[in-house]
């Protein structure tokens, strides 16, 4: 029995089915409080969690996103029940943990990661297209790194205790979430103060990372599999995500079609297509995207958790140096263009600078299996 | 001339490379050892969609995949 789940997952119905409910959950958790078009955006709910442990204090994003522990959680689960807890870790985790870094400074540029793209798609907001043309782009350089020989080298086995800390951090957090100690920050407004029923979003979290560990869904692996080999596998559990996510808005009555002011958005085209670019390249060349990285976490992989680390303090960084975008706004009819500050720009073109001297320089024999 | 490839440990995308890499060599049998459950499934599924038979033993949480020509 247990084999014939394992195996259902891992075929095409299964990755269709899981992508099915993860864009299902993402609207109906927007329709119950979450912000619009951020059902489940990885990089925005480490965001907020860097916030309410006043790592920065950008006072409208701060709130300790339940999601996030119950995508670890939820993988946990999966993999001790399915016997593929293995704790492992000591591929460069100092790389690791900077393309972390610049992956959220990407992605607070843009104002998401690639969860959120495709959710801000689902909602009708056209900047979600440019967005997704620079991950594209962005994953299709890592493509040509990887063909080139890069190669972070190999994790080891190492003692179950070293897989265990991510996800006893996240129990930490959600005794946080629960306690609410004088010590943690929840914004009063703006998105921060936006979220469904705790119980609700820590239930379909769970069940959203049991399902992803079995399946494997990736958004960065959707596109990088389909640029490397071909191979449309986790393609098709991403398109159904939109795919479901639109017609669950539709139905809601949650979509708005446009460019201009869209909910938690801006329209500095530039900067949304570098900031996804250098994502993209960041989540590539470490093997996966936000979500994925939380969920191989909760298998027990220590790289993955310092790359969701470096994640967190580099929304840290983008908030408290102003690197992430301001969305548009409306003032009195009138739209005033938002975006990325200079120090932002900066920091998105070094970010990809780093990128590529990583792709670049950690080059190595395929054949001597480094 | 048969080949072993390790992919012991390295990261997805690196073990359906690195066997997609030996196949183009054109050596068999080719017999890879894997660590993970999630590689080997990719290694499976890469090796199977370009024609060759796939067949898995799995051992102490270790896997040993055998890569021939043709499929069954």
């Amino acid at each position: 029995m247990v084999k014939k789940i394992g195996r259902f997952f891992a075929s095409r119905l299964g990755i269709i089915t899981v992508g099915v409910i993860i864009g299902l959950t993402a609207a109906i958790l927007q329709k119950l409080g979450n912000p619009p078009n951020m059902g489940v955006c990885v990089a925005c709910f480490q965001r907020d969690i860097a916030g309410a442990l006043g790592l920065h204090r950008a006072g409208v994003v701060q709130y300790i996103r339940p999601e996030i522990i119950g995508f670890v959680l939820g993988s946990m689960i999966a993999a001790l029940a399915f016997k593929e807890f293995r704790a492992r870790a000591g591929s460069a985790p100092i790389v690791r943990f900077m393309l972390g870094l610049f992956a959220m400074i990407g992605a607070l540029a843009f104002l998401g990661c690639p969860w959120r793209a495709i959710l801000r798609l689902a909602g009708g907001d056209g900047n979600a297209l440019i967005g997704l043309a620079g991950l594209s782009l962005g994953i299709f350089l890592g493509v040509q790194f990887l063909k080139g020989g890069y190669n972070l080298g190999r994790s080891h086995k190492t003692y179950t205790l070293v897989g265990l800390i991510l996800p006893a951090i996240m129990v930490t957090l959600l005794l946080f979430l629960l306690v609410k100690p004088s010590f943690i920050f929840f914004s009063k407004k703006g998105p921060g103060a936006m979220h469904a029923p705790l119980v609700i979003s820590l239930g379909a979290a769970l069940v959203i990372g049991f399902l992803a560990q079995r399946s494997r869904f990736c958004t960065m692996g959707a596109i990088r599999d389909v640029v490397l080999m071909g191979d449309f596998h986790l393609l098709s559990g991403v398109i159904a995500m939109v795919i479901t996510a639109f017609v669950a808005n539709l139905a809601f009555g949650a979509t708005k079609f446009g460019v201009v002011a869209q909910p938690i958005a801006h329209s500095s085209h530039l900067w949304n297509f570098l900031g996804m670019i250098l994502s993209g390249l960041a989540f590539s060349l470490a093997g996966g995207c936000p979500g994925r990285q939380l969920f191989l976490a909760g298998e027990g992989d220590g790289d993955s958790a310092t790359f969701i680390i470096g994640m967190i303090v580099g929304a840290a960084v983008a908030h408290n140096f102003t690197l992430a975008g301001k969305p548009d706004k409306v003032v009195e009819g009138v739209v005033s263009t938002g975006g990325i500050t200079t120090a932002g720009m900066i920091a998105v073109v070094v970010g990809i600078l780093f990128c590529c001297s990583v792709g670049f320089f950690m080059r190595d024999k395929m054949d001597k299996g480094v | 001339m048969a080949q072993t490839v390790d992919v012991r440990g390295l990261s997805c995308p690196q073990p359906v490379i690195v066997v997609k890499k030996a196949i183009d060599k054109g050596e068999f049998p080719l017999t890879v050892l894997l660590d993970a459950m999630v590689a080997c499934e990719n290694v499976k599924r890469m090796a199977e969609s370009i024609g060759y038979s796939v067949s898995v033993e799995e051992k102490e949480n270790e896997f040993l995949l055998d890569i021939k020509k043709g499929t069954v």
